[in-house]
């Protein structure tokens, strides 16, 4: 007998914990931040100090020491408040840090890993570039062996927490060569920013997330020490592929988080609100799109938690993950929809929070796989 | 140094209803928190916690099994140690029983130095009880403390009323009471939650760890009685004068001056 839906004490404290933090520090800033494009880097050292960088990381490199349901419960209370914070630690944590806790050396992961557990500093990680998408394969990086060290040549775009003033480098995706069997070697670098050659540039008017900071890298010729190389060489591909497995649980929280938002927000209002001589709320009409919603909510919270207990059991989660990330983010579309429409008319204005949902979670669909890309997981996970 | 802090768990304030019929909290579905001014006063233990060596803070409940998480939660905060007394016979304790039940608990502790209490619980709202326990245990006391300064086995306590600042200082053991204005209780950390799960315990006492005369607990130890609770109805039908304007406007006079909502 092992099936149990009961939570474990641990993470409704987790929950509390990051509920009352966000409610407090995060909510009433996001609306400003959002509108003016700003990231925050006192608000991003605040959500340090109470350790949401490096939840999942082992205390000895100043991680939280915690699991992966922890992390997930913590990006979905974040999310449930604002998209861009929680972008800000999704990427941080699935991108910035778990990728050195999990390949790099014993000497990169004492250099690097305290500062971005504390939220002293951030790191990036550099995959998508202007021809390579959903087509990573496309990857028109190189990096070429130069004595003990590497030259990289490309750009990267699309890039989250790159270009921040706490911004420390960013891992780069870049190809190392051919493979006899005719593939691409694909290595990992930690590119630091001030690197001669490597230059960044933020990029701004974003419909989502205008919080969170999103850049484009230039890498001119930078030279890299050889010792820059996460874990070994030709291992990036691979790498990648973990990490955006993992990312996707963190987007799967996000789109959760958004949809519980959105909806909180559109049954408080819908309670309040009276037309026709009654709260909104008792007409069918609207209690009946109340009623999909909490229903959608629930089956993507079920998906999300069953893939994180796979991940955090160590069996094979891809096709759970993509699962997760897939339907987190279409209903997070699906309940802020419904929430600007319960809204009516002031649904559409900034006075109100549905309006920043109904942006922020139009990313969840495209980033870190498309809901296409995800679709195609899934069908060769099951034969197709 | 021990610091002692007492900690009651309460159904949210802010989300409860009265059911209009019985006259008692809805209590379904209303999360349960740890009472705000004891934050404060776990805060507190923490801070002076932190300014001094060599200091134990732990928090005690008395309630039901569940009151574990109020606990739980101030261990994640930071406290070192937990104690929930819990048994069938203290329900129905009123704020004699309470104390009475909780300095039996303390003298079980052991050795302490200072004893911190929230100033009054929210839901109850009689602040008896940490005076109470003060009498009990025949400490000094200072309630209401907006600042608590500790040098050797001296306390300074600091209170304001209204127009008046009251500096109280008490030889340790003593017990205070504190009020929300003494400090912001912090956020829990990520790693407090797992410290608090992993590494501390709630070590929980029934009767049979205590020392206790049955008749000064429960409803037997408790003298007063709840014999109702209503929700207050406010009528607002207002009062309706349909004159010439003239003797209107000396009706409302007259009518305010009666009520002494205006004077002359």
């Amino acid at each position: 007998m092992t099936l149990c839906y009961e939570m474990d004490e641990k993470y409704k404290m987790i929950r509390l914990a990051v509920r009352e933090f966000a409610e407090s520090e995060i909510k009433p800033v996001a609306g400003e931040l959002d509108e003016k494009e700003e990231f925050s880097v006192s608000l991003t050292q605040q959500m340090g100090d109470i350790g949401l960088f490096g939840m999942i990381v082992p205390e000895a490199y100043g991680g939280q020491g915690l699991d992966y349901i922890s992390y997930i419960i913590a990006m979905e209370e974040v999310a449930r408040v604002d998209g861009s914070q929680a972008a800000t630690l999704a990427a941080g944590n699935s991108l910035g840090i778990n990728p050195i806790d999990k390949f790099g050396s014993e000497v990169q992961r004492r250099k690097y890993l305290p500062d971005l557990c504390r939220g002293k500093t951030l790191m990036g990680f550099g995959l998508t570039e202007p021809n390579a998408g959903s087509d990573a394969g496309a990857t028109n990086t190189t990096a070429v062996k130069d004595g003990d060290s590497w030259i990289i040549r490309g750009r990267k775009t699309l890039t989250t927490n790159a270009d921040t003033p706490m911004t420390k480098g960013s891992i780069v995706q870049a190809v190392t060569g051919q493979r006899p069997n005719g593939r691409t070697d694909y290595t990992c670098f930690i590119v630091e920013n001030g690197t001669p050659g490597f230059t960044l540039n933020t990029l701004k008017r974003k419909l989502m997330w205008r919080g969170s900071n999103t850049a484009e890298l230039f890498l001119d010729n930078c030279r890299i020490p050889s010792d820059a190389i996460l874990g070994n060489p030709g291992d990036g591909f691979k790498q990648m592929l973990e990490t955006l497995d993992g990312g996707r649980l963190s987007i799967g929280a996000m789109g959760l988080g958004c949809a519980q938002g959105a909806y909180e927000a559109a049954l408080r209002y819908s309670k309040e609100r009276v037309q026709f001589g009654r709260p909104i709320c008792k007409q069918q009409a609207i209690a009946f799109k109340l009623a999909d919603m909490e229903l959608k909510i629930e089956l993507a919270r079920n998906i999300l938690y069953k893939a994180c207990w796979l991940a955090e059991n160590k069996r094979p989660f891809g096709k759970e993950a993509a699962m997760s990330k897939l339907y987190c983010s279409e209903i997070a579309r699906e309940v802020a929809d419904e929430a600007v429409q319960i809204h009516g008319g002031y649904g559409l204005f900034k006075d109100y929070d549905v309006e920043r949902f109904y942006r922020d979670q139009r990313l969840l669909q495209i980033g870190e796989g498309t809901s296409e890309i995800l679709r195609i997981v899934i069908s060769r996970a099951i034969g197709c | 140094m021990k610091i002692i802090v007492t900690v009651k768990q309460v159904p949210d304030t802010q989300e409860v209803k009265i059911d209009p019929k019985t006259g008692t909290l809805i209590r379904e579905g209303v999360p349960s928190i740890i009472n705000p001014e004891d934050k404060n006063a776990i805060e507190e233990a923490l801070r002076i916690k932190e300014r001094h060596d060599d200091v134990d803070v732990t928090v005690l409940s008395m309630g039901p099994p569940q009151a574990e998480s109020a606990l739980r939660e101030a261990l994640t905060m930071g406290a070192d140690g937990a104690v929930l007394v819990s048994d069938r016979s203290f329900s129905g304790a009123d704020t004699l029983a309470t104390s009475y039940l909780l300095s039996r608990a303390i003298k079980k502790i052991g050795k302490y130095d200072l004893i911190l209490c929230g100033r009054q619980a929210i839901d109850g709202d009689t602040g008896q009880v940490g005076p109470q326990l003060a009498e009990v245990l025949d400490l000094p006391q200072a309630t209401y403390a907006e600042e608590i300064s500790i040098r050797g086995n001296g306390v300074t306590v600091k209170s304001n009323f209204d127009s008046v600042t009251r500096v109280i200082e008490m030889k340790t053991p003593a017990l205070i009471t504190v009020t929300k204005r003494i400090n912001r209780p912090r956020f829990k950390t990520m790693n407090g939650v797992l410290r608090a799960f992993r590494d501390k315990k709630v070590a929980t006492w029934t009767k049979d760890d205590l020392k206790l005369n049955p008749m000064r607990i429960g409803i037997n130890g408790s003298p007063t009685w709840v014999r109702k609770t209503f929700v207050p109805s406010h009528n607002r039908d207002g009062l309706v004068i349909e004159k010439k304007s003239g003797e209107m406007a000396e009706d409302i006079m007259n009518y305010l001056l009666e009520k002494t909502l205006f004077r002359l």
